[in-house]
């Protein structure tokens, strides 16, 4: 067994492990973290994407103690101070980019890092499409999510435009 | 509030990650349970030698001669005739498996991971026997026939006949949340968490297994991550988890992994058509026929022969057939059994008929939307009795103009630029279109209860259950548009059997139109409750008073203020929740013995790339008649989805099997779903002009119609891309079929 500490979502824990404990089993059923979905196990859906220090990961490729030290975002952090949904939160209910829900905070997830990154911010529905292809959704088609992240894009864009004059 | 493209309720908490899945919820002291499958595909169980694996933590191992009884799964869907009682899956094996993949073992333990260990330390001795892998050869577990006319006479008799064969590969629904279940003993009684779809009839079935009484089991609500008509069903699991949880008086919690889902879980669609068509002199068909082998796996599990059923009695399809013989042989193989996949039997049919439709007209010279607008039935016909019947109903189509939509579908496929020209030489454009009838609304009834609490807020429990299809959105605008409350303030209860004892289920495309009735119904009731009591206290006529805002208030009073010595000008519901006696509310079930049958046309644009045969989809177009559509960013959101999945049984996904009859497709890089490089920006035409008939909404069902003619649509473009005269249909259409099809 093994100490592990890391922050999830702003708030630190610590606890003891297996060292083959992956890091979503350790979210989801020792920190309780449930947001975090596994559907496949084998790292190819995406549904247990998180950011580990600030980068999309797999979660049930990675295993509990490599996130010792380490600032871990989940679903769970992503709405604001007031449990407002965030932009890109919005935008999935907006754009119908959901409907199980069970894939969802994987998308979430893995757009709210790409939509940090610089190139985000000329980002082409080509490129919306591409990141999407990243996760599994068997419900949606992707069409609404393609639409609700090229939407946030976009209007942070025009947000930090409107920030600038 | 019908009509409107509300956001759905669901939202909020799947968005937070708040939703609660079955694996999410656990039980103070809870054991976990691993299955135990068999590794081949075929043969007898010398010896499970459970001695090595006790210890460390490991609680029990059960196997069959464990059981009290040898428990055999029922049938629930049951088709009129064959008697598939010695065809039914045991929930351990017992002497014999038949499928790679068929439980033979429960390891139960106090950690998940070292359950997993134990399980596959098991030795488990089995004396291999020759599999049967082609349903061509395989035994016979039933066959079935719908007929009428006499196709026999049509046939010598016809001017032209075109015959062709098509197969559709094994593949699946593949819901993203793999299954999970949680029992919890309390009382003498038992919680249980992970049944959806039916958990009424699961509940009932499971007290008969268990030999208790029903009320003594609780089904609660979870969310589901995607059904698709292969969650909720009632497998081995179903029983095996709650019996250890009463047997061991401990909570017992199993969640599969995507390994087990792949090979555990309902396969479907696998059959092979031989199809033919009579044709008079004009271009009109006078018969048809199809010859149906289907290959089921291992078992009839709880949809029988419904498939086969469904596919022999829709595939006539939307076209004036006079004399028409479908026949359907259900095969037994060694492979995991088989039930639906959204839409089933029709995804295959469409795809046969409509193939058949393409080639016949290249082969009679006339264009092939001419064809189909030749054959198809008109308004006039409507409604059109077919004389067979399906799902124990009368074939009867409900309403509908089948010509309008298809030359609206044509147009709107042409002003979007589907038929656009080969731009390299080689890759090669094909525009292909398919015409189909969807089946919805399948009764016999379903309950809700619409009740107004103290507080004024509105509870619906419904009958039906949350699978992602946004049901309690769907049934919330229903409600409030009957109560003149508004969709916030409603709360809809779905999939637990406590709330709602009488409650049908989700599938079938049934909920909006059963269950969505059956809340029109008691949520009038309630609204002429609170009027009545509202009456009296406002000393008004009741047909002067009206609902605004979930208050009850004099039509026309536009202040609302009462005289000041008068009466009130207005009561909230709330109050006289609190003032009538035994509160506000109403149960009704709604009941029906027609199913309503929407329809459509599909139109698919594809390259296909000469050299590797790879096909791309570049633009899809859904028309779909819906009959009234109660949320249309919900419909068109059924629709797309269809279309995917469908895009994914065409081009992409599929249940292979080794000569041994090992399952090659065990994980998701070997079962190719379709991601968003797959799949295209979907365009929808939908059309709310032919309301049902047969309920008050006028709404017919839309979960099924994105994805029947799926598999159709694109042979049919893939084979005009080729310029092939011949049929190519043997989905799905990999880059390797694509090449062997156009050597």
């Amino acid at each position: 067994m093994h100490p592990v500490t890391l922050t999830v979502n702003g708030k630190p824990h610590e606890l003891t492990v297996e060292a083959r404990r992956t890091l979503a089993d350790m979210l989801r059923h020792d920190l309780g973290y449930t947001g975090t979905h596994l559907g496949c196990e084998h790292g190819i859906c995406g549904a247990c994407t998180v950011l580990l220090d600030g980068v999309p990961v797999r979660a049930c490729l990675v295993f509990g103690v490599q996130a010792d030290g380490a600032e871990v975002r989940t679903v769970e952090g992503l709405a604001g101070e007031n449990d407002e949904l965030s932009d890109l939160q919005q935008a999935f209910s907006d754009h119908h980019a959901l409907q199980c829900g069970f894939c969802t905070p994987g998308f979430l997830m893995l757009a709210e890092a790409y939509l940090a990154e610089p190139e985000a911010k000329t980002m082409t529905e080509q490129e919306a499409r591409e990141l999407t292809a990243s996760n599994l959704c068997r419900c949606t088609g992707y069409q609404g999510i393609v639409d609700a992240i090229l939407a946030t894009a976009r209007e942070r864009e025009r947000a930090r435009g409107r920030g600038r004059t | 509030m019908i009509g409107a493209s509300l956001p759905r309720k669901e939202d909020p908490r799947l968005l937070r990650g708040l939703g609660c899945f079955g694996d999410d919820v656990d039980a103070a002291g809870q054991l976990y349970a691993r299955i135990v499958r068999s590794p081949v595909a075929h043969g007898r169980i010398t010896n499970i030698d459970v001695s090595r694996v006790r210890g460390n933590g490991i609680t029990a191992i059960v196997t069959a001669e464990d059981l009290p009884d040898l428990h055999r799964i029922p049938v629930r869907l049951t088709v009129e005739g064959p008697d598939l009682s010695g065809y039914l899956q045991p929930v351990l094996a017992a002497g014999t498996v038949r499928y790679a993949g068929e439980p033979l073992a429960v390891v139960v333990g106090e950690d998940s991971y070292a359950c997993e260990d134990a399980a596959d330390e098991l030795d488990v001795d089995i004396e291999e026997l020759p599999p049967a892998l082609d349903a061509q050869t395989a035994p016979q577990a039933a066959e079935l026939t719908r007929a009428y006319g006499d196709p026999g006479a049509a046939f010598r008799q016809a001017a032209h006949v075109t015959e062709i064969t098509v197969t559709i590969g094994r593949h699946s629904g593949v819901p993203l949340e793999p299954r999970c279940l949680l029992a919890v003993p309390a009382g003498g009684d038992l919680h249980i968490y992970g049944m959806t779809k039916v958990p009424v009839y699961n509940r009932d079935l499971l007290a008969r297994m268990l030999n208790v009484d029903q009320h003594s089991i609780h089904v609660h609500p979870v969310d589901a991550g995607g059904g698709f008509g292969i969650r909720g069903e009632f497998y081995p699991e179903d029983f095996l988890i709650p019996w250890l949880a009463k047997t061991m008086n401990r909570p017992v919690k199993w969640t599969e992994d995507r390994a087990e889902n792949l090979v555990a879980a309902n396969h479907s669609r696998q059959q092979h058509h031989t199809v033919r068509a009579a044709f008079d002199g004009k271009g009109h068909l006078t018969a048809l026929t199809d010859h149906v082998i289907q290959d089921n796996g291992a078992y009839c599990r709880t949809h029988g022969i419904s498939v086969a059923e469904l596919t022999i009695a829709m595939l006539p399809g939307p076209y004036r057939i006079p004399a028409y013989r479908g026949h359907a042989s259900i095969r037994l193989t060694n492979k995991t059994p088989c039930g639906t996949y959204r839409a089933p039997g029709r995804y295959e049919g469409t795809t046969a008929r409509e193939h058949l439709m393409d080639v016949a007209a290249d082969q009679l010279g006339i264009d092939r939307v001419e064809l189909r607008r030749r054959n198809l039935l008109t308004k006039a016909d409507m409604p059109h009795r077919r004389p067979i019947s399906t799902l124990g109903t009368d074939l009867v189509l409900d309403t509908g103009d089948y010509p309008a939509l298809l030359e609206a579908a044509v147009r709107e496929a042409d002003r979007l630029g589907y038929r656009a020209p080969d731009d390299s030489t080689r890759t090669r454009h094909g525009f292909g279109l398919a015409m189909f009838v969807e089946k919805s609304g399948l009764g016999p009834r379903e309950t809700a209860d619409v009740t107004i609490t103290e507080a004024g807020h509105v509870v619906i429990s419904a009958g039906g259950t949350t699978l992602g299809q946004g049901i309690e959105t769907v049934l919330a605008q229903i409600a409030a548009d009957a109560l003149g409350a508004p969709a916030a303030n409603i709360t809809v209860i779905t999939g637990d059997t406590d709330k709602q004892p009488f409650g049908t289920g989700s599938w079938a495309s049934r909920s909006t139109v059963v269950g969505g009735s059956a809340v029109h119904e008691a949520a009038l009731a309630v609204r002429q409750e609170a009027l009545s009591h509202a009456a009296k206290a406002l000393e008004a006529a009741e047909q002067d008073l009206e609902i605004v805002n979930g208050e009850v208030v004099v039509r026309g009073s536009a202040s609302g203020v009462g005289c000041a010595d008068g009466p009130a000008a207005r009561v909230s519901l709330a109050e006289i929740a609190r003032t009538a006696e035994g509160g506000l509310s109403a149960r009704r079930t709604f009941e029906v013995d027609h199913m309503t049958y929407p329809y459509g046309v599909h139109a698919a644009a594809v390259s296909v790339d000469e050299d590797t045969g790879a096909v791309t989809v570049l633009r899809y177009l859904v028309a779909y008649e819906v009959g009234r559509a109660v949320n249309p960013m919900l419909v068109e959101g059924q629709l797309r989805g269809g279309v995917a999945q469908g895009i994914g049984g065409a081009l992409l996904e599929e249940f292979g099997y080794d000569a041994d009859g090992q399952p090659q497709s065990v994980s998701f890089m070997d079962y190719r779903m379709p991601t968003a490089a797959e799949i295209p920006r979907i365009d929808i035409l939908l059309t709310q002009e032919h309301p049902s008939p047969g309920n008050p909404l006028g709404v017919m069902g839309a979960g099924e119609g994105g994805i029947n003619a799926v598999g159709a649509a694109i042979a049919n473009a893939v084979r005009d891309a080729l310029g092939r005269p011949g049929p190519i249909a043997s989905l799905p259409l990999t880059p390797a079929t694509v090449r062997t099809q156009n050597p």
